[in-house]
């Protein structure tokens, strides 16, 4: 064994390579690892792994991870680790460390590597079924490991199987639904260590296994008495593992204080690695067995009906002196000791099975809430499933009667603090629950989850409450029940969790293909839903404003281009697809000649506005739908779902072709000209291509298809293409428009342009509770036809005068840009009584158009349509803005440039 | 994560799918319904503590809608069936009342 | 009582040790055992139903009532939530009996003589794009006029009053501003149910634990009584105040309400030194998370997908809140996840609440709070009692009413209760 050198609180000590800085630290005579949390009280290492309640540090090398307990830290060379009271800290230096999943999928999962798991899996094995086998410790075996034992040779060949997976510090910490495993692996060999380069330290397993085998071992429970938690008293297996097996030599003398034959078998351990053991003290009235008779064997005194009451301390804090109590007598005496080694007795880990909702049943002869469910998909082993190893008569039994001043001090949960006296005031307030309990004296809640001071809790409380009742003699541990445990079964770094969802990698990014371009014009981007898209194109010394009066005057009055491709669009065919969009729409789209564009707008059922777009007529039985960019999945779910659920006769088959087609967007007076330099084979003339109309053509004989469709309102072509040509065709566009000044332009500017024409964006101007009269749209709305949501229409609150209503909004200062979302109150509108202002409406859209000169808004007036030439006011702050109410068309009304 | 038995897929994890909860609640003829009756359509949605018809759609996979059987309260889940089938006897309706698995 | 832990000063990082809790009096409430009748029955014990109670008995003068509750007290969505109190909501009406609620609370230790570790530390509410940025704004405004106190910060100034966030423009989702409810903030919620439950008991309410109500006595539509298996206990008034199991209720009393019941998980790590004084919310990135008094970071996002009473929810909805949380604040990518555990919340279409009368006499609801019930315990309380004692909705309650799915009078607060919390 490689000795190493490591710091803890900043001394140095020596250890073993591997071995666990617990052992290390007691063998260097360190009992008193910290101080508790609000008591204050010196606290020494209790147990052997994750069940540790008290010896909790910081990393200081390494990843720095906090609040581990020293029991499960292997040791490495130049490790630095400090002590903590229970409270961790975060560093503030970044996390270099990588994090990674898996996801499995297997046979057999065996929770477990002791002997009862090795067995599972060797029956598993011989079944044919492939196996995953995991242990949260380095190496198998389990108690075998503690005291030291190899594997018989049965069980390691197991472990070589050629349809084993067995994989060691892999720690299950939640069991789901149908036999859902997640795992944390621990995959260095302890958080001390800087992985290897390109190595997570953490890897996440997800398994989906036809069975799982729960065999996760048993923790050892202490007493309680009165000063039940100084360093020096241990869980008496831990105690022994430590002196027999990790060498600690620094106990002379030992008392055992025991509830089982466990307490036997450490007392001999003990005895056999020179620590002079001067008693074991049982609770029951009698024992035997090998372990008892092997005590006997070697001349140490065993004294029954008794237990420990109390301990006094040395000036560290540390123990120095046992109080022993006759049960029966009451009598008391002392014995001088240095390690007070305590087998409450065994409490098999039920947790993983109470995720999932399995009450464990609570077994008398084991003294323990047991898991004896077995199915075909799910079952228990060893322990769990109470096989105790067979020698044994366990006493229900949790310590000796307190009287106040001992029950102060008399811990149950050492890293809440929280003693018999909290519980016994907890049930004297009147609660019984143990989730009341636990909640009232927080027992149970710390990082270990109550591993050691569940089962105290019950036995204590069923011994408070047996009192109390009259004619009781005490409640049973299977009127409470356990405690509830929840997922994680240990702490787990938010990190590991997070594993490679981290950065650009959190959620996909979403381009076109012209994407590439727009980051080399220099565009600013911003995120819609996932998509990034050109914001606007500063110039260099532009600012934002600038450019999008640049951009917007450019579309105007000459010509420029925008990358609309991230629009939805929704091929959808077949001979009923007419029919189908009259129903989905509130217009009439069986009416649309071939070749032609029209703008409808969908309701749900409810009568509420939530998409809108241009559909293309392409053939007989042939549409192309356009949606919002955002709402594009959720339109053609929308669709399939009433195909598929409601309409499964009509013959229609929808598809998303969003990324199939590119649409690049050539806008304003120049457009057309511009267009027809690159497009030869087609009159692009008014009354060769009127508006709304859509052309077939082919560009560099790349087939593309023209439509006449204006979200501006200027002379418009958009030009659809191909995903992968989309570039090129772009480029031709470039390469002709320097003649023209061609400008590109962005989101905001076609926010603006089409805000100057009074078009609506959804989500923008609308906010989940327009139908369509309130957006000023009673013309959109069929009244020859049925279709979605139009009976919605007629409910009262839907039809109701005094509904919001889009108008348009004029500031009174011609520079004042309104912001976006303000609210509006009449002209003079005061505070009433209670600080509030009446509203009558809310800014949706509010823009500078260098069109107009000014600034100019859209928004959601209450009646605003019959409140035209209206004076209002906008607070904002402590100033007033006002405007007038005015119609939302604010250029261009009768169309005359759009139609050209 | 539960997994769903997608019909045509087998069985996938549930984010796979989306949930449309209550199955079998057929589109009325809007006109034939008071305001009241309609509302009813819109808003009440089965939600019981046990066994439930409901609807799923694979959208990562096939995109395809079914309907199946789910207890509310263990995550079991019964028979799926497609849209437009005759539904399948509840799982916990064999003698049992409002039976909780 | 021990020094507590001070709230620390926005914009601090700091390390102090813990300090006790405040020691629980001596007595609780009294665990009754059921009258052959009562003026009013509260069916459900959690957070609402216990103020409720509270407020029958103090505001008008009901003391000959009974809270019944099918498990022990206390033990569902009140104890379970992230404990997020504000009340900047997007419409008047929500804005209205949310802040109602607030109002409450900044008394309510002093009224129930009971520590509550009621901390106004300010809610934090994120905005990642363009639009979000927008809509946001309008919430602002709304409640600048609503006189609710709320702020617009920008990125460098959410920056500076939480050190630890990350608002670097290179993350995926960057923070592009935020609102803020100073007088938003926690409370220990635990400890606000016992509180209510103490002062009610105290006012001579029965609290009967371990009773289900399996039905309801109602005779020419008007409600009677309630059926146990404890036996029949008669009532001239019943509310029904037991988020996730309104629809069962309902059902058995013979009508149904717009509800689903969805599991709704949360989780805390174990203590750490306090580095987070402020609540913060995210929609896109999905994630809420406030530090409590003791340390624990406490955290929750959205509901599991489908309906279920299970009180447990998938695994993978941790994991994406857990990446979303490290994106925002690095500094938590080893603090650890201690414990999940989830409720039972109820939905109603348009996330808002049901509160007011029902089709059966003198049998009234409140329900639909969804991920958002805690911090309306005190004004749903309030206003439930208004509305048993009068037979007739408060003012505040009033746009809640059942009917309004009838009417098309929804309140969607949706978009506004952003990760819907």
């Amino acid at each position: 064994m490689r000795e190493v050198r490591f710091s803890f609180d900043d001394i140095i000590y020596r250890g073993h390579q591997g071995e666990p800085m617990a052992a290390a630290l007691l063998r260097s005579g360190l009992l008193s690892i910290t101080n508790s949390t609000y008591h204050g009280r010196p606290r020494g290492v209790v147990g052997l792994g994750v069940e540790e309640p008290n010896a909790l540090i910081q990393m200081v090398t390494g990843a720095q991870e906090s609040m581990l307990p020293a029991t499960m830290i292997e040791l490495v060379d130049a490790l630095a680790a400090r002590s903590l009271t229970g409270i961790g800290s975060l560093p503030e230096s970044p996390d270099e460390a990588r994090y990674d999943k898996t996801n499995r999928y297997v046979d057999t999962l065996v929770i477990g590597a002791g002997v009862a798991g090795l067995q599972a899996a060797d029956e598993q094995l011989r079944a044919g079924r492939e196996v995953l086998l995991i242990d949260d410790k380095p190496g198998p075996g389990g108690h075998l490991r503690d005291v030291a034992l190899d594997l018989p040779s049965a069980l390691r060949d197991v472990l070589t199987h050629k349809n084993i997976t067995y994989r060691s510090r892999c720690t299950a910490v939640g069991l789901y639904d149908q036999n859902y495993v997640v795992a944390i692996e621990r995959r260095i060999d302890n958080p001390g260590n800087s992985a290897p380069p390109g190595w997570s330290r953490i890897r996440v397993w997800h398994i989906r296994a036809d069975r799982v085998v729960l065999a996760p071992g048993a923790f050892q429970r202490p007493l309680i008495f009165a000063n039940n938690d100084r360093p020096g008293i241990m869980l008496s297996h831990a105690a022994a593992t430590y002196v027999a097996v990790h060498g600690v030599r620094i106990f002379s003398r030992a008392v055992v204080a025991t509830v089982d034959n466990q307490g036997y078998r450490d007392a001999v351990r003990l005895h056999h690695a020179g620590v002079q053991v001067q008693g074991i003290y049982d609770a029951r009235p009698r024992a035997g067995g090998p372990s008892v008779k092997a005590a006997r064997a070697a001349g140490i005194p065993i004294r029954f009906r008794s237990t420990v009451l109390d301990t006094a301390s040395n000036a560290e804090g540390a123990c120095r002196s046992i109080t022993i109590q006759d049960l029966d007598t009451k009598e008391t005496f002392q014995k001088d000791a240095d390690l007070l080694a305590v087998s409450g007795g065994w409490t098999p880990i039920v947790d993983l099975a109470t995720h999932i909702g399995i009450k464990p049943q609570w077994s008398e002869k084991h003294a323990a809430f047991l898991v004896s469910h077995s199915t075909d998909r799910l079952c228990s082993a060893g322990m769990l499933a109470g096989d105790f190893g067979g020698d044994d008569d366990p006493l229900a039994f949790f310590g000796p009667a307190l009287d106040s001043t001992q029950a102060r001090c008399a811990y149950i949960d050492l890293q809440r603090d929280t003693t018999l006296h909290d519980l016994r005031r907890a049930v004297g307030a009147g609660l019984q629950s143990i989730e009341h309990i636990k909640r009232y004296t927080t027992i149970g809640t710390a990082h270990d989850q109550g591993k050691t001071s569940g089962m105290l809790t019950i036995g204590a409380l069923c011994q408070l409450i047996g009192d109390d009742q009259s004619g009781i003699s005490g409640m049973s541990p299977a009127d409470v029940g356990t405690l509830s445990y929840r997922p994680p079964y240990v702490p787990v770094p938010f990190a590991a969790f997070a594993g490679r969802e981290r950065g650009q990698l959190s959620d996909p990014i979403r381009i076109t293909p012209l994407h590439q371009w727009h980051v080399e014009a220099g565009a600013v981007f911003e995120d819609v839903g996932q998509w990034k898209r050109p914001w606007y194109f500063p110039r260099p010394g532009e600012q934002m404003e600038d450019a999008v009066r640049r951009e917007c005057v450019a579309a105007r009055q000459g010509v420029a281009v925008m990358d609309a491709s991230t629009l939805g669009k929704i091929d959808i065919q077949g001979p009923d697809a007419a029919v189908f969009l009259d129903l989905i729409y509130t217009n009439m789209f069986s009416t649309l000649p071939e070749g032609q564009c029209r703008y409808g707008l969908m309701c749900k059922t409810d009568g509420i506005v939530f998409d809108d777009g241009v559909t293309t007529r392409l053939g007989k039985n042939h549409f192309l739908m356009t949606t919002t960019t955002g709402g594009a999945a959720r339109v053609l779910a929308w669709l399939e779902e009433w195909l598929q659920t409601e309409w499964p006769d009509l013959k229609v088959y929808c598809t998303s072709v969003t990324e199939h087609i590119a649409t690049i967007a050539l806008v304003g007076p120049k457009s057309r000209q511009l267009l027809q330099e690159l497009v030869t084979d087609i009159d692009l003339s008014k009354d060769a291509f009127p508006f709304m109309h859509t052309r077939f053509t082919t560009i560099d004989g790349i087939r593309v298809r023209i439509a006449r469709i204006s979200f501006s309102g200027e002379l418009a072509f958009e030009i659809n293409v191909a995903w992968s040509y989309a570039r090129h065709v772009w480029e031709r566009l470039w390469a002709l428009g320097s003649a023209y000044d061609l400008t590109a332009y962005g989101t905001e500017t076609m926010h603006v342009l089409r805000a100057e024409k009074g078009y609506i964006i959804i989500g923008q101007d609308t906010d989940g509770t327009q139908t369509p009269y309130d957006l000023n749209m009673s013309w959109i709305v069929s009244r020859k036809k049925e279709f979605i949501g139009k009976r919605s229409f007629q409910l009262p609150y839907l039809k109701a005068t005094g509904r919001p209503q889009l108008v348009g909004l004029l500031p009174l200062n011609n520079d004042e840009i309104i912001p976006e979302g303000a609210y509006i109150t009449v002209h003079n509108a005061q505070k009433d009584e209670y600080g509030k202002t009446r509203h009558i409406g809310y800014v949706t859209s509010s823009y500078y158009s260098p069109a107009l000169g000014r600034a100019f808004a859209l928004a959601l007036v209450d009646d605003g349509l019959s409140r035209m030439g209206e004076e209002v006011a906008v607070p904002i702050g402590n100033k007033v803005l006002h405007a007038t109410i005015c119609d939302s068309v604010f250029i261009d009304k009768d169309n005359i440039r759009r139609d050209s | 994560m539960i997994q769903i038995p997608c019909p045509h897929c087998g069985l996938r994890n549930e984010t796979e799918f989306h949930y449309g909860a209550e199955a079998g609640v057929a589109y009325p003829d809007p006109n034939a319904l008071t305001d009241s009756e309609w509302t009813k359509y819109l808003y009440i949605r089965a939600n019981p503590k046990g066994w439930l018809a409901e609807r799923w759609v694979h959208f990562a996979g096939c995109g395809r809608w079914f309907n199946l059987w789910r207890n509310t309260i263990t995550h079991d889940i019964g028979p799926a069936y497609l849209p437009f089938t005759t539904q399948p006897k509840s799982p916990g309706n064999f003698g049992q009342e409002g039976s909780e698995a | 009582m021990t020094n507590t832990q001070e709230t620390l000063a926005p914009g601090t990082i700091g390390r102090r040790r813990a300090a006790t809790l405040p020691e629980q009096p001596p007595q609780l409430w009294k665990s009754a055992k059921p009258k052959k009748a009562y003026d009013a029955i509260i069916v459900g014990g959690g957070g609402h139903g216990l103020a409720t109670a509270y407020y029958l008995a103090k505001n008008h003068g009901l003391t000959n009532i009974a809270v019944l509750e099918k498990g022990w007290l206390a033990g569902g969505n009140i104890a379970r939530n992230t404990t997020i109190i504000r009340s900047n909501y997007l419409w008047d009406e929500s804005a209205a009996i949310y802040e109602h609620s607030l109002k409450l609370w900044e008394t309510l230790e002093e009224d129930l003589g009971y520590e509550m570790f009621f901390s106004q530390r300010g809610v934090l509410t994120l905005a990642h794009s363009v639009s979000d940025v927008r809509s946001k704004r309008r919430n602002f405004y709304a409640n600048a006029l609503n006189g609710i106190d709320s702020e617009w910060l920008t990125s460098t100034e959410v920056k500076k009053l939480v050190p630890i966030i990350n608002i670097s423009p290179d993350v995926r989702y960057p923070v592009l501003g935020a609102t803020y409810q100073p007088r938003g903030g926690i409370a220990k919620h635990d400890w606000v149910a016992w509180g209510y439950a103490k002062a009610a008991s105290d006012l001579g309410v029965d609290i009967i634990q371990g009773t289900e109500v399996t039905g309801f006595d109602i005779r020419n539509n008007r409600v009677q009584g309630v059926f146990t298996p404890r036996g029949a206990i008669a009532a001239d008034k019943v509310g029904l105040v037991a988020a996730g199991h309104s629809s069962l209720l309902a059902n058995l009393a013979g009508f149904s309400i717009p509800i689903q019941s969805r599991p709704l998980q949360a989780l805390v790590s174990p203590l750490l030194e306090q580095v987070l004084n402020t609540v913060v919310m995210s929609g896109a990135v999905h994630v809420y998370v406030s530090q409590s008094h003791k340390g624990e970071l406490v955290m929750g996002a959205g509901t599991d997908a489908f309906n279920s009473y299970a009180q447990r929810g998938g695994f993978h909805v941790i994991e994406h809140q857990l990446a979303a949380a490290v994106e925002l604040f690095p500094i938590f990518s080893r603090a650890q996840v201690l414990r999940t555990w989830a409720g039972i919340v109820d939905i109603a279409p348009d996330a808002s609440p049901i509160i007011g009368l029902t089709p059966v006499e003198s049998l009234y609801i409140n329900t639909g709070w969804g991920t958002g019930g805690f911090k309306a315990t005190p004004g749903s309380g309030w206003v439930m009692a208004y509305t048993m004692a009068h037979n007739t909705p408060h003012e505040l309650n009033k746009p809640f009413a059942l009917d309004r799915f009838v009417t098309g009078h929804l309140i969607d607060e949706h978009g506004a209760a952003g990760v819907a919390h």
